[in-house]
């Protein structure tokens, strides 16, 4: 079964002017047919306004389609007896790390989500204890959130999510106000949960380099799914990802162009290590180039 | 003509146990005209510097001159100071408040007491400037996108006409083209009204193609202060404190350590790489 799946979904939201009149329909997903196996690294993309956001929030009934339907586990999001249900399986991740992190203390914010779920208490303490170990995060337990950095809170908010036992991560840009070692932090703590726990990650994001590792790429563009497909396939396509107003990592970017010049380069590499070795072998290969 | 600082120390949370030291002794010149890009990760005291330039914080030690002057006099005219030294903060459009695009613009000419028509003549460059489509200017702030509202935010700024226009993390949260329209707009402006202007980002990618300077800074004190390629050249210590070097000065360091050549490792832009590369290949 898959673990997310949507038909035909569509949502639609009224625009008002200020006497609250009707001014026009905004079609902010358009369509939309999509499936989630479980255990995959999904990674969505798309530009300001193409609707990926509206998307994700679908995934865990904070909305329900217009026209279509969304399945979280098999449940229809429009049951309305299902809704905490579909919530745990399915954990939502948002941008701002101020923004959701409610404890006073690291391990008590951690153990928000498992209490509310009526979870013994005995079995919330170990959940709080895997979870924070799983972020890496443990030795922080007892510190106060305002005196982490901003990825360490975002890995704290993760370890809410997780301590719910969910089955799929949607993470809606989380590290969109980071600094780069606060992403790097974020990206390997995502990667592991996927890799070792197994749980299903999609991963929204506007940094190219942070999805090189993603099983699935969707790119998004006016409500739509415009490109999907392996990220080697997706940043092979240079040209079309610039007319979606996004962007390729500079890796990609350089060896496109050094393959204009004739380099006998693959499309679509995604690492530094894989530029460095390639070209290192076309240096040192007895094909030499000249 | 410029903003001194003079062994800036900024405290807080004085005669507490928590007493931070988010600026060290901080001392930098910043000349008419230049393009300064300001790093740090969070909590490097990038956004408490910057706002000490314009007269929002006091030192608690040291002094800040603009112009000749020091900002903290008593004489001194902050409001002046204000406009001369334009600030546009972390998500700006989260400001945004007047009905309409127009009006919200006027805010800051208004207060400096200008007249009517002089403040409508700048709301109306200023936006022209940030290149707003004019059927914007009446609209609700609401209805524009993410990278409209920015724009807007910052066409109420540039309506003060400042000298200096200091831009804290511009590009938060915008998607790539986003990204690289708002640089490309402040480069533009400061091409046009030769402007200083410094970028705060965390960011090594966005700032390496546009400035003439970076300054680094870590745990409130200055560690780097040098033309990108310089500053580039510490790609170790730099991920140390929690930053990167762009992407291609990293590809650049890896070709070298795999024993390739005696290498430029100060490369930062895509048409550099390629053609030391290509240049290296057909050395053989």
């Amino acid at each position: 079964m898959k673990i997310i799946k949507t038909k035909d979904l569509v949502f639609e939201y009224i625009r008002r002017d200020e006497e609250g009149n009707v001014e026009g329909i905004t079609t902010a997903v358009d369509h939309v047919d999509l499936d989630v196996n479980p255990g995959d690294f999904i990674a969505v993309l798309g530009h300001n306004g193409s609707g990926k956001s509206t998307l994700a929030k679908h995934f865990n009934a904070i909305l329900t389609p217009t026209e279509g339907t969304v399945w979280v586990d098999g449940m229809e999001t429009e049951d309305q007896e299902k809704i905490w249900d579909i919530r745990q399986r399915a954990g939502m991740v948002f941008q701002n790390p101020d923004n959701q992190i409610i404890g006073q203390v690291v391990e008590e914010d951690v153990g928000f989500g498992p209490e509310n779920m009526g979870v013994p208490t005995k079995e919330i303490w170990e959940r709080v204890e895997e979870s924070l170990k799983a972020v890496g995060m443990y030795r922080y337990r007892k510190f106060a959130p305002n005196k982490l950095s901003g990825g360490q809170k975002q890995r704290v908010s993760i370890a809410g999510v997780l301590a719910m036992h969910p089955k799929c991560i949607v993470l809606d840009e989380p590290t969109a106000m980071l600094d780069p070692g606060g992403r790097k932090e974020v990206i390997r703590a995502v990667r592991a949960l996927n890799d070792v726990e197994r749980v299903t990650v999609i991963l929204i994001t506007h940094y190219m380099e942070e999805i090189i590792h993603a099983d699935k790429v969707f790119v998004m563009d006016g409500g739509r799914i415009a490109m999907q497909g392996t990220p080697r396939e997706i940043f092979s396509q240079v040209e079309k990802l610039k007319e979606l107003r996004l962007d390729v990592p500079k890796v990609t970017l350089l060896a496109h162009e050094l393959k204009k010049e004739g380099l006998p380069l693959p499309e679509g590499i995604l690492t530094v290590k894989e530029l460095v070795d390639t070209l290192d072998a076309l240096r040192t290969g007895e094909d030499r180039w000249r | 003509m410029a903003l001194i600082l003079d062994h800036v120390t900024y405290e807080y949370g004085n005669g507490t146990e928590l007493l931070v030291r988010a600026l060290n002794d901080v001392s930098l010149v910043i000349p008419d005209g230049q393009f300064i890009g300001l790093i740090g990760h969070t909590g490097s005291g990038k956004s408490t510097l910057v706002q000490h330039l314009n007269g929002l914080l006091k030192p608690t030690s040291g002094n800040i001159y603009y112009n000749g002057e020091d900002i903290h006099d008593r004489d001194f005219s902050k409001k002046r100071l204000r406009s001369k030294v334009g600030l546009v903060f972390q998500y700006p459009e989260h400001q945004l408040f007047e009905t309409d695009v127009f009006t919200d613009v006027c805010f800051g000419p208004k207060n400096l007491g200008l007249d009517k028509k002089e403040v409508q003549l700048r709301a109306f460059q200023a936006l022209k400037q940030v290149g707003l489509p004019d059927d914007c200017f009446y609209q609700p702030p609401f209805d524009l996108s993410g990278g409209q509202k920015r724009r807007a935010a910052i066409a109420g700024v540039l309506a003060m006409k400042p000298e200096v226009l200091i831009l804290d993390e511009p590009t938060a949260g915008l998607d790539p083209k986003g990204r690289d329209e708002i640089l490309d707009l402040v480069a533009s402006l400061r091409k046009e009204n030769g402007m200083t202007v410094i970028l705060v980002s965390h960011s090594m990618d966005d700032v390496a193609e546009y400035v003439d300077r970076i300054v680094v800074m870590n745990k409130g004190s200055v560690c780097y202060d040098d033309e990108p390629k310089q500053v580039f050249a510490h790609k170790e210590e730099l991920e140390a404190i929690g930053l990167s070097v762009p992407q291609v000065t990293d590809i650049m360091h890896a070709l070298k350590k795999a024993g390739w050549w005696s290498a430029d490792t100060s490369v930062i832009t895509i048409e550099e790489a390629k053609k030391e590369i290509l240049r290296q290949l057909r050395k053989g």
